[in-house]
């Protein structure tokens, strides 16, 4: 069995499109009292599915079942956990940062580094959409922090598998639910 | 042809085989209701709580293998159903409990009678159904039964908002099920299976504990095969009774909490455990990080979930039990395990467990044992929860698969009485005993008017102690004999049995025991008998909650000492 030490997993779950899925899978968190960090779904390249990407923090043992309950879940085609997997993970984040025209231009030039974009402009504001992973957004916001930010949105993680991902992620569903995982 | 949704839902019972419904109306399910006289092959159960009609239905599965069906209506009709949908759920029972709901245009509005019943049964159904259109109606019952019965089974619960009853469409039941997130992996894969072979044909002290798995799966014969092949000795869980014949050979009877003490030996022993759809429950584990400390475990189960769960595996096995089996009993050679047969024979000779002491006093052991007796061992027993449920596990010889129904996952007082209702009808040529507690009983009594009504010849034997007797138990043994709303004050059973129009009998002695059970199984109908058993009697052999076997509870020789030792126990929780 895996470490009982708690770390942050990331699933992706293929989910059929219907109402209660959702509510479904966060069950499964909710009674072993697991904070979800971020959930995003959005529908994939396959007429009526889904795909959720799913950020939690726990020990892999418990995790481990806690995936396989959730293939249980009947609208639930295939969960995996990639983590620690060669994976992309890509976040939205909308900042809206106090700006005078004293401050403005650094923070576009800060905006830039990051490859960032200016979405938005205001006497006092200005807000910012950046996609990168958490730690990228988190460095952007630490930087924006003493110009003063007013809101921020967030889109939470989605993930993929690198490389011929749906073989990948077949192939490791398979053994997942075949019991190997644990052998 | 065009179809009303209450004529859709019972032209698709029809389709699927259903003969029979437990059931009680209300407002929602009215339309339901007056569209079943239409469909004469379809026999209503009227219960008196739908907590009955929920449990009647998983008797009734249980002991057919059909799914059970049930019907409510909405808001508290759907709630009562809630324990029984609980009860199918942690036992893997086939049940499709179809409830009304308040009409469409009121869902979410706390509607007269409006409950989220799919929001509260989330976490204790296989699957669950709101539909919103009548089109996909046909659709999802059909799914419905699918899930219930495949897989690892369980409760499915579908519900159905009032307009809809009476909504018109075009009916056509769908041949195929297209679920694409459900496929149940029902072969053993090959090497796992090698691996599993192999271990157990290189084993010195095999075990095979078999659960309700084998039950579900009807795999009594290769089970049989496997373990006269190699020779394997089996014990079994609460819920896998019957699975192998206790009168066999290398039958070692029930472990866990209240198993054998040689049972429990045998898996405290054994080098390969060859675990067969069973969950590893803290029931039969104990001391999870000392259970089975010797072995190298198999474990088959349909459900991957379970998986490495709570114990660990070294051969999982994803399956159905039946297919798993007759693929490992071809790779199994013949082979003996005398001196492990003989170690475990000597540990029974010893350690008995079930012998029943000589007393006076009526105790509650010595009836079910007569029950046996007279029976001659052919009786679907249906239990309800507490000390009986015990006893009956312990001092009834099951040698036939599905004969003891009992509520093993969720522990579920008040099982008994609609649980025996379901298996009689059922199954209406086997006698059915209802063996109870005095305060399980009286969880689910009102259900006397229902097999007085319906004509269901069930016997019932009330073991009456006057106590919740388990939780006294606990208290005497844990908690320095603080009987803490343990006491139970009790009608006279007798008269209530006289109120329902069932004859009923009160047995205070010994002697009485026999001549009582002999007269119940002349009487063509229903037939109460109360037991006033010895008050004060416990449940042995009893390993504590979360102890091991070294620490395990034998019928003590004298009461006062026990007590006084067993203080001393370290116990965790309840």
């Amino acid at each position: 069995m895996g470490s009982t030490n708690p770390m942050k997993h990331t699933l992706v779950a293929l989910v059929e499109d219907k109402p209660g899925v959702l509510t479904r899978m966060a069950s499964l968190f909710r009674r072993r009292g697991f904070n979800i960090e971020s959930i995003a779904v959005g529908h994939s390249e396959l007429p009526s599915l889904s795909r959720m990407t799913i950020v939690v923090n726990g020990s892999a043992n418990i995790l481990e079942q806690v995936r396989k309950q959730l293939s249980k879940v009947v609208d639930v085609v295939k969960v995996i956990d990639v983590t620690g997997d060669n994976i992309t993970v890509r976040e939205l984040a909308l900042i809206k940062v106090r700006a005078t025209s004293a401050t403005r231009s650094e923070i576009i030039e800060i905006a830039d580094i990051f490859r960032a974009n200016i979405v938005d402009v205001a006497t006092d504001s200005l807000t910012i959409e950046i996609t990168g992973d958490e730690d990228k957004v988190n460095s952007l916001l630490n930087l924006l922090r003493s110009f003063g930010i007013k809101e921020v949105a967030r889109t939470g993680c989605i993930a993929m598998l690198r490389g011929s991902t749906t073989r990948a992620e077949e192939k490791k569903a398979k053994a997942a639910d075949q019991g190997q995982g644990l052998v | 042809m065009k179809m009303t949704g209450a004529q859709i839902v019972c032209e698709s019972l029809v389709k699927e085989g259903v003969e029979v419904i437990f059931g009680l109306p209300g407002g929602a399910v009215i339309p339901l209701y007056d569209t079943l006289p239409h469909y004469p092959q379809l026999r209503h159960v009227l219960v008196r709580h739908e907590q009955g009609a929920a449990h009647a239905a998983d008797g009734y599965a249980r002991v057919t293998g059909k799914v059970g069906v049930c019907f409510a209506t909405s808001g508290p009709g759907a709630t009562n159903l809630v324990t029984g949908i609980a009860n199918a759920f942690l036992d893997s029972s086939p049940v499709v409990a179809i409830t009304g709901q308040v009409a469409r245009s009121f869902i979410g509005k706390d509607a007269f009678q409006e409950t989220d019943i799919t929001g509260i049964t989330l976490p204790i159904t296989k699957h669950n159904y709101l539909v919103m259109d009548v089109d996909v109606l046909a659709t999802v019952i059909k799914q419905a039964f699918h899930l219930a019965r495949t897989g690892r089974p369980g409760p499915v619960v579908i519900d159905i908002p009032r307009d809809i009853f009476m909504e018109r469409t075009e009916f056509h039941y769908p041949d195929k099920v297209e679920l694409p997130g459900y496929k149940p992996t029902l072969q053993g894969h090959p090497t796992q299976i090698k691996k599993a072979a192999k271990l157990l044909n290189e084993a010195e002290r095999p075990l095979i504990i078999a659960g309700r798995g084998v039950n579900i799966s009807r795999a009594y014969a290769e089970l049989k095969q496997l373990a006269e092949t190699a020779q394997i000795p089996v014990v079994t869980t609460l819920l896998g009774i019957g699975c192998f014949p206790e009168s066999h050979v290398l039958s070692y009877g029930m472990v866990g909490m209240h198993g054998m003490v040689y049972a429990n030996l045998a898996v405290n022993n054994a080098d390969v455990i060859l675990a067969v759809g069973m969950r590893f429950d803290d029931r039969v584990t104990g001391k999870i990080s000392a259970f089975a400390p010797h072995a190298r475990i198999i474990h088959i189960d349909i459900d991957p979930a379970e998986i490495g769960k709570n114990v660990r595996v070294d051969v999982p096995i994803v399956g159905d039990v039946k297919m798993v089996l007759q693929a490992l009993n071809k790779l199994i050679s013949p082979t003996t395990h005398t001196e492990w047969i003989r170690q475990l024979d000597a540990w029974r000779r010893e350690r008995p467990s079930t012998e029943i002491r000589d007393s006076d006093s009526l105790l509650p052991q010595y009836v079910i044992r007569k029950i046996y007796e007279i029976t001659k061992g052919e009786a679907i027993i249906v239990t309800g929860v507490g000390q009986h449920q015990m006893w009956a596990a312990q001092h009834y010889t099951y040698n036939k698969p599905n004969t003891l129904v009992s509520s093993g996952g969720l522990g579920a007082m008040g099982f008994g009485l609609p649980g025996a209702l379901g298996a009689k009808v059922g199954c209406p040529d086997s006698i059915v005993w209802c063996i109870d507690g005095d305060g399980s009983f009286q969880m689910t009594i009102q259900e006397l008017a229902t097999i007085v009504q319906e004509q269901l010849a069930i016997k019932i034997a009330i073991i009456n102690n006057g106590y919740l007797g388990m939780v006294r138990q606990w208290q005497e043994l844990f908690y320095k004999g603080r009987y803490v709303a343990t006491p139970l004050y009790c009608p006279d059973f007798v008269k209530i049995a006289e109120g329902y129009c069932l004859p009923g009998l009160r047995v205070e002695r010994r002697e009485e025991v026999v001549p009582a059970i002999e007269q119940a199984m002349a009487h063509p109908g229903p037939f109460l008998i109360d037991f006033k058993v010895e008050p004060e009697e416990s449940v042995y052999p009893m390993i504590p909650p979360g102890a091991t076997i070294a620490e395990i509870l034998e019928e003590p020789k004298q009461k006062a000492k026990a007590i006084s030792d067993s203080t001393k126990l370290r116990v965790s929780n309840i």
